[in-house]
């Protein structure tokens, strides 16, 4: 049983009143007793704390507070006692627990500005960075041998390589969604044969390199932020300028570079893929032979649609690895910092690749290529 | 309270001690049974014995004694890797130990306990290295955390005053109660620590490198801090530290160790007195010496008279 810190009223002999303590004064007894004594009105003249071992700061303050609001005498305390209430007496503040709570139509019009003010910012440094990246590209061209190739190299492997296995899988069932989903309302018309039509298109015109840049940017592009970000905070990135190897040289370009080359490379493995997928389900449940689905393809896909898919892929790719740098080079603060940056790199590298998804397929279409 | 501090009195002098192990650790046992407003009366708040760590196959500690005092400060001294910290973590149970071991007020962390018995960790404070503040709360929030979670019949009013005096009391201007961490400076993170620490009038108080990181100024404001809080409220203090200063400063004994055990445990003149190559090496190096001439110098300083004898 847990040991309650109590009280009782007595009357002094020669007229007032006195509260005696009885019990432990303890943060773990003391709750009970608080709640009455701030219930307490009138006077007290006395608080006796002869009957009260052991007592600590929380059980001081409780007493404390009693004699600040009463104005009563401290009587029968033993030194500790005296000293711990001495203690919180000089420690006592007035001070809020958290920060004052703002109206929601003052916080609303608040974080819009910072946020508009932040833009304008964020534009300088964007231009700043693109500024550093053209300024480094030139130099490269002037001067190959100067390149970061070895990184390049492993940047290759990890984004490309790396990522075979997963984006093989992922376009494999996409093909197969495709194809079941697309025949079952095609049997509608009884046009199935169709069935190879859209597998075929889709996934060579948009499906393959926009999945392959969705995962690349959640993938590779959180990787980018995560790893420079990491860099800027435990000051490397600073220690690399002041050895005279610029970063963007030595972090960014190899990056940008390794992603710019394999995305159209990833883009057009994950339409075979797919196609592949269809085709599968295809023999599967539509009774179409696995070679008469792929010969097909040859004659009912045009050749632009490959070109569609390989001239989207460097573009999508430079998206998504210039959204991982830039991000990571943003980083300033702390290691929560560079979760928030990651998560923004991700964001807006899978929105932009979207945005621009929907340029290209208007824009192919106008020209002619649909 | 355990230890009174009587002004113009070296706030504790522990006793010397009969080496009777067994009898003792049996005695330690038998008070184990302490009630939610009991206070810990034993001699020794932390028993390890025996103690082993390990990593895969790299030992860390390898049959590790070690007894603290209630009422003193033990500064713990190792070189970096010699698992001070492990120590630590192995103490206030975030580690299991391969063997051995460990009592916290009589009883082993591991113990079931009967519902009227107290918890152990709510009569210990801890105090990480870099703070742990949890980042979302204030740092008044952050000291009410403890309080909610194991005494939910305090008022809120009260717990509100008690965020407030805590965060006094560990040295915090008033204004700091209502920052979030991250507004806070490297040295104020380690008092709002502290403050959180001490949220629950802990008897034990564990500090990890208090001063790392800090400057000479803060760092002796911070020392200061811990021997008056010590004194004040009495707590046991299981101090992890490579400051030479703080060692001599407010520690009252120490214990190092090294080859993966606690080779000794003394006041500093005792150690030096030791021929440890290692000791040897930490206390009286350069920066020993150092520490202990500035140590002796403020002692001087402190009361004249004695340094004319």
């Amino acid at each position: 049983m847990r040991e309650w810190a109590d009280f009782s009223v007595e009357n002094i002999a020669g007229g007032g009143t006195r509260v005696v303590l009885t019990g432990p004064l303890l943060v773990s007894t003391v709750g009970a007793l608080d709640r009455e004594l701030r219930e307490w009105e009138g006077p007290a003249d006395e608080i006796d704390l002869s009957d009260c071992s052991p007592v600590d700061t929380v059980g001081a303050w409780t007493v404390w507070r009693f004699v600040r609001d009463t104005g009563a005498k401290v009587i029968g305390a033993s030194h500790e006692a005296e000293s711990l209430i001495e203690a919180v007496k000089s420690s006592q503040s007035t001070a809020p627990i958290a920060p004052p709570h703002v109206p929601v139509f003052e916080r609303v019009p608040e974080a819009v500005g910072h946020m508009v003010y932040h833009w304008r910012g964020g534009v300088f440094r964007l231009l700043n960075f693109f500024g550093a990246i053209l300024i480094s590209f030139y130099w490269l061209m002037r001067n190959p041998t100067r390149g970061h190739w070895n990184s390049f190299v492993r940047q290759v492997e990890l984004v490309g390589v790396t990522s075979l296995g997963i984006i093989g899988l992922m376009s494999f069932l996409i093909g197969i969604v495709i194809a079941q989903q697309g025949a079952v309302q095609l049997e509608q018309f009884g046009a199935e044969i169709y069935t190879i039509n859209l597998t075929g298109r889709l996934s060579l015109r948009e499906l393959g390199i926009l999945m392959t840049a969705i995962m690349v940017a959640g993938r590779s592009g959180s990787a980018f932020a995560a790893q420079i970000g990491t860099m800027k905070l435990t000051e490397e990135v600073d220690a690399m300028r002041t050895i005279g190897v610029s970063p963007i040289e030595a972090l960014v370009i190899p990056r940008i570079l390794a992603s710019v080359l394999l995305l159209p490379l990833l883009g057009f493995y994950s339409a075979l893929i797919a196609i592949f997928g269809g085709a599968v389900i295809s023999a599967l449940t539509l009774e179409i032979p696995l070679f008469t689905f792929l010969s097909r393809i040859q004659e009912v896909v045009p050749m632009h649609d490959l070109w569609v898919g390989l001239i989207k892929g460097p573009v999508f790719g430079l998206i998504v690895a210039m959204a991982g740098c830039y991000q990571g080079m943003q980083v300033e603060a702390n290691a929560e910092e560079v979760g928030l940056r990651t998560t923004k790199a991700v964001v807006q590298a899978i929105f932009m690749v979207i945005v621009l998804d929907a340029f290209f397929a208007v824009f192919f279409t106008e020209v002619g290529w649909g | 309270m355990k230890a009174p501090h009587i002004p113009g009195l070296p706030p504790h002098q522990p006793k010397p001690l009969t080496h009777n192990e067994p009898r003792v650790l049996h005695k330690v046992e038998h008070r184990a049974r302490l009630k939610e407003h009991e206070l810990y009366q034993g001699e020794y708040p932390i028993v390890i014995e025996g103690l082993v760590n390990r990593f895969g196959t790299q030992v860390v500690h390898d049959n590790l004694s070690l007894k603290v005092r209630r009422g003193e400060i033990l500064g713990v001294v190792g070189g970096s890797g010699s698992g001070k910290s492990v120590l630590m973590r192995s103490i206030i149970g975030l580690q299991m130990p391969a063997a051995g071991k460990i009592l916290v007020f009589g009883r082993s962390i591991e113990d079931h306990h009967e519902e009227s018995e107290i918890d152990i960790r709510s009569r210990w404070g801890v105090l990480f290295q870099g703070g742990a503040l949890f980042s979302t709360l204030t740092v008044g929030e952050n000291v009410e955390v403890p309080l909610r979670e194991f005494y939910p019949e305090i008022e809120e009013e009260l717990r509100h005053e008690i965020a407030r005096y805590k965060v006094r009391l560990s040295g915090l201007p008033e204004e700091a109660t209502s920052k979030f961490p991250s507004q806070l400076s490297g040295g104020m993170v380690k008092r709002a620590g502290l403050a959180r620490a001490l949220s629950l009038d802990p008897e034990l108080l564990f500090l990890d490198e208090p001063t790392a990181g800090l400057d000479p100024i803060g760092a002796a404001a911070f020392d200061k801090l811990t021997r008056e809080l010590t004194d004040i409220l009495g707590l046991t203090v299981f101090l992890i530290t490579h400051d030479l200063d703080t060692l001599h400063e407010i520690c009252d004994r120490v214990a190092v160790i090294a080859d993966r055990t606690i080779i000794a445990v003394g006041t500093i003149p005792e150690l030096m007195a030791s021929d440890h190559p290692w000791i040897q090496e930490y206390f009286n190096g350069p920066r020993g010496r150092a520490a202990l001439a500035s140590q002796e110098l403020a002692k001087a300083m402190d009361s004249p008279e004695e340094s004319l004898d």
